[in-house]
């Protein structure tokens, strides 16, 4: 067996899983509290690409050094991205509450066309190169060539905000407030909970973590256009559905799982098909088990 | 006389909880049981155990439809049970609100008739006739229970106690042998309500059904019902007539005790 | 004032929110940078006056909700539908759109029956996801997989067996009805949204498998050089060709009407009602849900099977990405425009997508994102679509209910 392709996959698998986990946070967390599959969540992410490619763009034209770019890149992505997510749930979804199960679905569905579509007017429907933000560190030098400098941040990023979101969750009175929301929405309005304000830090969050997934990724595959939130949104809700969709921990080991079994499969089964298992991965896990790894089958009330 | 529905030893545990614990239940031919108990007793999961929504843990449900043999349902699919002849109300209102009244009815009568996809698009004439039939029958039963006027209007646009009276004539529409009535007078009014007790009466003498009835208004199951049942955190605590029943002592403490000086 | 106050903070708000994608080009291999400021004000204007519109039509909705809950005024019908109700406008008006339909080709130029052949696929994919999708209320989001079912069993039948297109039309419609039920047993348990994800997965699967098996489908290259359809071993021109294609899914668009017309009104299309209501009624109202749920997924992806074959046959060319997820979620706001439900609903609903960019020049260009917008705004202001969908109404013969009437 050989060793060092194994850990190249499996690192490679870490870098992804990391991108999948941040987004599938998003999908995760509106799921939790509303019910549901924010389907432009992807196109969140996607904008933070664009909005990060932006400000590279304007800044590098001035002469700022790259890591002064990445970070004012991530920032403004991040408040970008923030904000649309902000808005989108005042738009399409807001005034969707108590309507039909299926019409917030396709309201989203609608949203995600009109993001695109939206960047395909005011930007371009072609690729788009991304410059490379991350200078290559000395000291990752001996083991670049099987995990860079721009692997490491990913990694680190996502577990630096992961972490920060535990914290936050676990202990802030917001987060409270937020879990005690996604358990009974009706019981913490009765104890005074703002539910609206609730909702929209939610799709805040959600979208921040997915910005900071979209400049991190684009960095690394060095292109972006339109249509990268479509396949990655997918993907990051399998994450979400394979850790117990509601679950942030879920959301977490999900991305992880599914970043490396995508990664392993591809380099020992085939690389053609690598979309190809994540969505059966997704059509599986959603048939036999819709809890998730670890969760357990809700019994509906008649 | 015959017995319509035969319950023995049913229990029911949703993980560790246990909702139906050793439940034996009889409704004989022609005759109107009633199910009583608290909130959370069990009586809604009962219903749901003999009509095959839930697969029962334990126990046997005996099912005889009128002029046929005894079987065994429990592990049945809900819509074979209904094929067999039971049929069922809800208690938190399950109609097809955006289809017709007219439909509603129509759509129940689902296991009575036979055309397929092929006789859909050719429409044969035998598939007409049937479809015909279809329509008089349901519409006579919206006559009988007094919903006629309203025949081409959407379900949801009817008022709430019209609203539970359709969900009979839905039921009386797969042409049951049983017929189980789950808090049928929950939100009426108490004109409506002694309006529903003459029709639960009339439906049994004109159709010659048995009828089981979960209900929490003591009046209409006191005067309605030959034998009554009482349920306690899933277990049957008591059976016997309304007055047998109202005057154990163990049901009082229960149930009626709260209720008589209420 | 307060809505004048409201309308210029909602419109700045989008100036700050759309000021990087709007205005700012970059290039970041020459290292230039684009601004574009008009697009600011376009923005800030359009939104000042899109604000006041949404603030007047969600107030007109609470209102019409409010007066649907107090009063028993049945809901008021859009005209169209209320004229093809109507049997003295119905008839005539059919026959004429009948006879125009009939005489298009020779009334226009190839390029427009082209036009009109997308048209009609279109309104035939429509026909079939209503069933799925508003008569039975599944949400299913990999329609355009059983439309490349259909077009890749003609064009690999015709490409290494050179089975011609009148044998191909019932095999593509009877593989994609196979694929359907097959997909329906396994997603049997799922409902809404899982089920839509389910479906979505899937469409993407055949779509991959279809660009990576290169062996066999010519991968993302597709199949070119597929044969039209004969008449009777004549060899027609190109044009002369498109004219009888327009012919065939013109006839296989009718008898797609009548088809879900009629199944629609049926015991089958009743219980596929029920289904779409409530799930568990329907069972306890002694209908098989499994067998309901599997007819709806069959009935439905049959019709895209017919489309694919047809539409294999027009352009003599297909690859992969004429079946993307985008075309998926066209076909599903056909439905979801029109009305899920109404067949009137789904023909209207491709004329806005087909005829509508194609005639109105100016709109091409914005066709797919006023469409997205369409969708979010028909589930805002009126979910039931176009034409809603209300039951339909039975007559019968009762003089007892006539004489209550009169008095």
């Amino acid at each position: 067996m050989d060793w060092e392709f194994f850990i190249e996959l499996g690192l490679g698998g870490l870098t992804r899983g990391s991108i999948y986990a941040l987004i599938a946070i998003g999908y995760t967390m509106v799921y939790g509290i509303i019910e549901l599959i924010n389907f432009a969540h992807g196109e969140i992410y996607m904008l933070g690409a664009f909005t990060g490619l932006i400000v590279a763009g304007v800044m590098g034209v001035y002469g700022f050094p790259a890591f002064a770019i990445l970070l004012m890149a991530i920032v403004i992505a991040i408040l970008y991205c923030a904000a649309y997510g902000y808005t989108m749930e005042k738009v399409a979804y807001k005034p969707l509450r108590g309507a039909a199960r299926l019409s917030p679905l396709i309201s989203a569905i609608g949203m995600s066309l009109f993001l695109q579509n939206y960047i395909i007017l005011a930007q371009t429907s072609d690729f788009l190169p991304f410059p490379t933000l991350i200078p290559d560190f000395e000291f990752m030098e001996p083991i670049a060539h099987i995990f860079g400098s721009t692997d490491l941040v990913i990694v680190a990023a996502s577990a630096v905000s992961m972490a920060a979101l535990t914290v936050f969750i676990k202990f802030t009175k917001l987060g409270k407030a937020m879990r005690a929301t996604a358990q009974n929405r009706k019981m913490a309005m009765l104890l005074g909970i703002n539910a609206d304000r609730i909702i929209s830090t939610t799709f805040i969050i959600g979208s921040s973590l997915a910005a900071l997934g979209g400049v991190l990724i684009s960095t690394h595959s060095g292109q972006l256009n339109f249509m990268i939130g479509f396949i990655a949104g997918v993907k990051a809700f399998t994450a979400a559905v394979l850790g117990g969709i509601g679950s942030i921990p879920g959301a977490m080991l999900g991305g992880l799982f599914l970043g490396l079994t995508e990664s392993y499969a591809a380099g020992y089964i085939s690389s053609d098909y690598e979309d190809v298992f994540a969505f059966s991965l997704l059509v599986i896990f959603l048939i036999f088990r819709p809890s998730g790894i670890l969760g357990k089958a809700p019994v509906e009330k008649v | 006389m015959s017995t319509v529905l035969n319950v023995k030893a049913l229990s029911k545990s949703f993980g560790g909880l246990r909702a139906l614990n050793d439940v034996d239940l009889q409704v004989n031919s022609g005759e109107i049981a009633a199910l009583i108990g608290p909130n959370g007793a069990g009586k809604t999961t009962f219903f749901n155990c003999i009509t095959g929504i839930y697969e029962p843990t334990d126990g046997d449900v005996f099912f005889t439809p009128l002029g046929a043999t005894e079987c065994r349902v429990n592990g049945m699919k809900p819509n074979s049970v209904t094929e067999l002849g039971m049929a069922r109300t809800f208690q938190n209102i399950r109609l097809f609100k955006n289809m017709t009244v007219l439909e509603n009815v129509m759509v129940a009568r689902h296991c009575r008739t036979k055309a397929g996809i092929l006789d859909a698009l050719l429409r044969p004439p035998h598939v007409k006739r049937e479809e015909k039939e279809n329509i008089e029958k349901s519409y006579e039963l919206l006559k009988y229970i007094g919903l006629n006027k309203h025949y081409n209007d959407l379900a949801c646009n009817l008022p709430y106690g019209d609203q539970r009276r359709l969900e009979i004539a839905r039921a009386m529409a797969t042409e049951p042998s049983l017929l189980l009535l789950d808090e049928p007078a929950a939100g009426m009014n108490p004109q409506e309500t002694a309006s529903l007790k003459e029709l639960v009466l009339d439906i049994r003498d004109k159709f010659n059904l048995a009828i089981l009835l979960i209900e929490h208004d003591m009046s209409m199951v006191m005067s309605l019902s030959e034998r009554i049942y009482v349920m306690e955190y899933g277990c049957l605590i008591s059976q016997g007539t309304p007055e047998e029943v109202s005057k154990d002592p163990q049901v009082i403490k229960a149930y009626l005790g709260e209720e008589s000086h209420a | 004032m307060q809505g004048l106050k409201q309308s210029i903070i909602t419109s700045l708000w989008f100036m700050f929110l759309t000021f990087p994608i709007m205005v700012v080009r970059v290039n970041t291999i020459e290292n230039t940078v684009e601004w574009r400021w008009m697009n600011l004000a376009y923005v800030g204007v359009g939104i000042f006056i899109l604000s006041f519109v949404w603030r007047w039509a969600l107030a007109r909705k609470e209102a019409k909700q409010y007066e649907t809950e107090t009063t028993d005024k049945p809901k008021k019908q859009l005209w169209l539908s209320r004229a093809m109700e109507e049997p003295a406008v119905a008839k005539p008006a059919l026959a004429a759109i009948f006879a125009l339909s009939v005489a298009m080709p020779f009334l226009v130029s190839t390029y427009q029956t082209n036009i009109f052949i997308s048209f009609l696929l279109y309104v035939i994919l429509g026909l079939g996801l209503n069933i799925i999708v508003g008569v039975a209320g599944l949400l299913f989001l990999g329609h355009a997989a059983f439309y490349a079912i259909g077009a890749y069993s003609y064009a690999l039948l015709n490409h290494y067996f050179g089975i011609g297109f009148w044998v191909a039309l019932p095999l593509g419609g009877i593989l994609a009805c196979l694929g359907g039920i097959l997909l329906a047993f396994p997603v049997l348990r799922l409902r809404g949204d899982y089920l839509a994800i389910v479906t979505l997965g899937f469409g993407e699967i055949i779509r991959l498998v279809l660009e990576n098996w290169s062996d066999l489908t010519g991968g993302p290259s597709g199949i070119s050089n597929i044969d039209r359809p004969g008449l009777f071993g004549m060899e027609l021109s190109v044009a002369d060709a498109n004219v009888y294609i327009y012919y065939i899914v013109l006839a296989l668009a009718i008898i797609t009407m009548i088809a879900v017309q009629r199944l629609k009104n049926s015991r089958i299309g009743r219980a596929l009602q029920a289904l779409r209501e409530d799930e568990i009624a329907c069972q306890a109202m002694g209908i098989d849900r499994v067998n309901v749920k599997v007819m709806a997924f069959g009935l439905g992806t049959a019709w895209a099977g017919f489309a694919g074959v047809i539409f294999a046959a027009k352009t003599t060319f297909i690859n992969p990405a004429s079946f993307t997820f985008m075309e998926s979620a066209i076909i599903l706001s056909i439905v979801v425009l029109g009305g899920m439900g109404s067949n009137l609903g789904v023909i209207l609903g491709s004329a806005f997508l087909v005829l509508m960019p194609e005639y109105l020049r100016a709109f091409s260009e914005y066709r797919m994102i006023l469409f997205a917008a369409a969708m979010v705004l028909m589930m805002v202001f009126r979910p039931q679509g176009l034409i809603a969908p209300k039951g339909r109404k039975y007559h019968v013969d009762d003089p007892d209910l006539i004489k209550e009437g009169d008095a």
